[in-house]
């Protein structure tokens, strides 16, 4: 399922130009320490975080994650936004906190 | 003589630049075809040193060596330099300040995701006078 795909089902509001239709979610990572999450995270591991700052761009590039998810409402700051555009990054927002995503894009990946 | 030598300089204490070098050496593996999985093992584990350049460093320089069997990083600072390598290398030991671990760094996970991620890695540091970091990413490797 790609991360568009899921985004709608979930109801995720997307943040960038980019909305990850090319992007095929293989599996979930929750973390908020950048390295913690480049040494666990999988390539195409959708990541649900509340950092969402320019580093956590780059983190999302090199490890290649499928998409970032700012849960619990978490900001996006401006200049992240920026480079997410330039990377093509997909980055979406909800409300829901992290476990409660993590469980219910589970939920739709099993059910796809 | 390698394949392609490519050279950067990383400026300190300047995070939002902090994974242009790496950002920039994945574009270029990407254009020459190089294995999928070795380009991310690279891209992680190069943007691991230059955030270490970055933060304790205060700036250095990267020069990449590309060949068709693997990729070598080397990451030159003239920082303070590391005063126990194998406590570094301890998964959670970190000595950042507290405004780059609200950043989300600092987790104490750099060199040993250097480590993982590279096929081959030597620290050579002197407190006082920097660290130069060795990493050797082969393109046909058995890590994931």
């Amino acid at each position: 399922m790609t991360v568009k795909t899921l985004a709608e089902k979930l109801g995720w509001k997307l943040l960038t130009e980019s909305d990850g239709a090319d992007r095929e979610v293989h599996g979930c990572y929750v973390g908020d320490l950048l390295s913690w999450v480049m040494g666990r995270a999988k390539a195409d591991d959708i990541w649900l975080t509340v950092m969402g700052n320019i580093n956590a761009i780059a983190v999302a590039t090199l490890a290649d994650t499928a998409g970032i998810v700012l849960v619990e409402s978490a900001a996006l700051d401006g200049d992240a936004l920026k480079r997410a555009d330039m990377q093509g990054v997909a980055i979406y927002a909800t409300e829901v906190p992290a476990y409660e995503t993590a469980v219910a894009l589970t939920k739709a990946l099993e059910e796809a | 003589m390698s394949m392609l030598q490519l050279k950067y300089d990383i400026p300190g204490d300047d995070f939002t630049r902090a994974g242009e070098a790496s950002g920039d050496v994945k574009q270029k593996l990407k254009k020459l075809g190089y294995n999928p999985a070795a380009i991310r093992r690279v891209a992680i584990a190069m943007y691991e040193g230059e955030i270490n350049v970055v933060i304790h460093g205060g700036g250095g320089e990267a020069v990449v060596d590309v060949d068709p069997d693997k990729v070598s990083i080397l990451l030159i600072d003239h920082g303070p330099g590391i005063a126990d390598v194998e406590k570094a290398m301890q998964e959670g030991w970190s000595t950042a300040p507290d405004n780059v671990r609200s950043l989300g760094f600092g987790a104490g996970m750099g060199l040993p995701n250097m480590k993982k991620y590279s096929d081959e890695m030597e620290i050579d540091s002197v407190v006082g006078k920097g660290t130069k970091l060795k990493l050797v990413v082969y393109a046909q490797s058995s890590k994931a």
